[in-house]
């Protein structure tokens, strides 16, 4: 039991402390890439505390409701991972959570967040399915869909399911707005649609989103260190390389337009998921 | 504690907002000349966004007409408490070689109150971090300078 509320506290501190590292230290490879100084590791902090005690300005009530909604469900999620329960039920509370960040930005009439909160569902669309697929994935080796099984099982997961290991890259890439698949909330172009999804969240509101949006960075990179889970320094090392990879992407590519991104990721995905499931269910 | 913590981040997270009412783009070259890795304004925390509800500073360049004098006064409206508004370049400060000029109403502070001007023609990239810097530190300022400002924007929305 006590077990338990310690598993639960050190998810609910991970998800914002781990998260708001890992965007500092994102910011400061990408200014490095771009020959840049960049900002200090503890900016994103800043960034959350400046937002947090700025005026309260809200659209109305349920962009409010459903920014709270979204931190909720993310770090539900996340402490389910940490309790090592079950992946379905930790990918589905996740959904949860982005579908009220679309709620959100849907209740507000500007078009910039409408177009976002679209491109946002589009986006949805295209990562979901492959989500689902690796978790499959994940039972069909282990044959189990908690995490307990992954972390008791012998061999790292990455030997048998090394395209699935592709797919969660390309979630990964999608679900951490980077490009080439930075369509919702256009970090790298104001020009286009402001902020797109985020646009109308501001002050408070948006403090919550980021913190949302860390505890779902942290819970995906959980996801990707199941792929080494036999010892400590083969899960700090797989999400390392991980994420290097992620920001070279991002650095190195231009933005595609949504059907390039659902053609790509589907096509890309649920054929790499499908030779995976079939090579696994043969062996 | 809190409080300074909140101070601190303030000084330390500005994120500017930055509005071209109808300048020559001399100033507003050298206003995205700070962003590019020869002056990198990402060190102290600023980046360049392009929603008013998410800024901190607004960065105003150009002489103000009649017919932008409205679109400033919503920016600036529409941007959450605390904020400052700086005034880059000779035409913001006071409508520069444009002051006579029949549609021109004058410097930015015409219209909204401005916080720290910054002079030049184009204002050099240097001196332009110099006055967002010099802005930033009156955050750190009382609540009641603050409410006067507010009260002199309403009088010049009158």
């Amino acid at each position: 039991m006590i077990e338990t509320v310690v598993f639960i506290l050190i998810g609910l501190a991970c998800g914002p402390l781990l998260g708001g590292l890992v965007s500092g230290l994102d910011r400061i490879l990408t200014a490095r890439l771009q020959s840049r100084i960049g900002p200090p590791l503890w900016q994103p902090f800043y960034d959350v505390i400046k937002l947090w005690s700025k005026e309260k300005t809200v659209v109305n009530v349920w962009q409010a409701f459903c920014a709270y909604c979204y931190v909720a469900a993310t770090s539900i999620a996340l402490v389910l991972f940490f309790l090592r329960s079950d992946l379905l039920l930790i990918v589905f509370v996740q959904a949860v959570g982005a579908v009220f960040l679309v709620v959100g930005a849907l209740s507000s009439t500007s078009p910039f967040s409408q177009i976002g909160a679209h491109r946002e569902l589009l986006q949805m669309l295209s990562y979901e399915p492959l989500l689902i697929l690796v978790t499959v994935g994940i039972f069909l080796e282990t044959g189990s869909f908690k995490i307990e099984a992954v972390y008791s099982w012998h061999q790292p997961l990455l030997m048998k399911l090394p395209f699935l290991f592709l797919v969660l890259g390309f979630v990964l890439t999608v679900k951490l707005r980077k490009s080439p698949f930075d369509l919702s909330t256009s970090h790298h172009a104001h020009q286009e649609l402001v902020k797109g999804l985020l646009t109308d969240y501001a002050g408070p509101c948006l403090a919550l989103v980021e913190i949302g949006h860390w505890y779902e960075v942290v819970l995906l990179l959980g996801l990707c260190s199941l792929f080494w889970a036999t010892n400590w320094m083969g899960m700090i090392a797989i999400v390392f390389i991980t994420y290097f990879i992620e920001i070279l992407i991002d650095n190195v590519s231009a933005r595609l337009n949504w059907r390039w991104m659902l053609g790509y990721v589907w096509s890309m995905g649920l054929t790499l998921s499908l030779v995976n499931l079939v090579w696994l269910y043969v062996s | 504690m809190l409080k300074t913590l909140i101070q601190k981040a303030r000084v330390k997270s500005p994120w500017l907002l930055h509005y071209d009412c109808s300048s020559c783009n001399g100033c507003d070259i050298e206003v995205l000349a700070c962003l590019t890795p020869i002056y990198d304004v990402e060190r102290f925390g600023m980046i360049n966004v392009g929603n008013p509800m998410h800024a901190d500073i607004l960065l105003v360049t150009g002489t103000v007409n009649h017919r932008n004098k409205k679109v400033l006064v919503n920016l600036f409206d529409q941007m959450p408490h605390p904020r400052r508004v700086i005034a880059i370049g000779s035409c913001a400060l006071s409508g520069g070689i444009f002051r006579e000029a029949y549609n021109v109403v004058g410097g930015v502070n015409k219209v909204i109150p401005v916080d720290v001007y910054v002079p030049g023609c184009p204002a050099k990239p240097e001196a332009i971090i110099d006055g967002v810097i010099l802005g930033l530190k009156k955050f750190s300022r009382k609540r009641g300078a603050e409410k006067s400002c507010e009260s002199r924007s309403e009088l010049r929305q009158l």
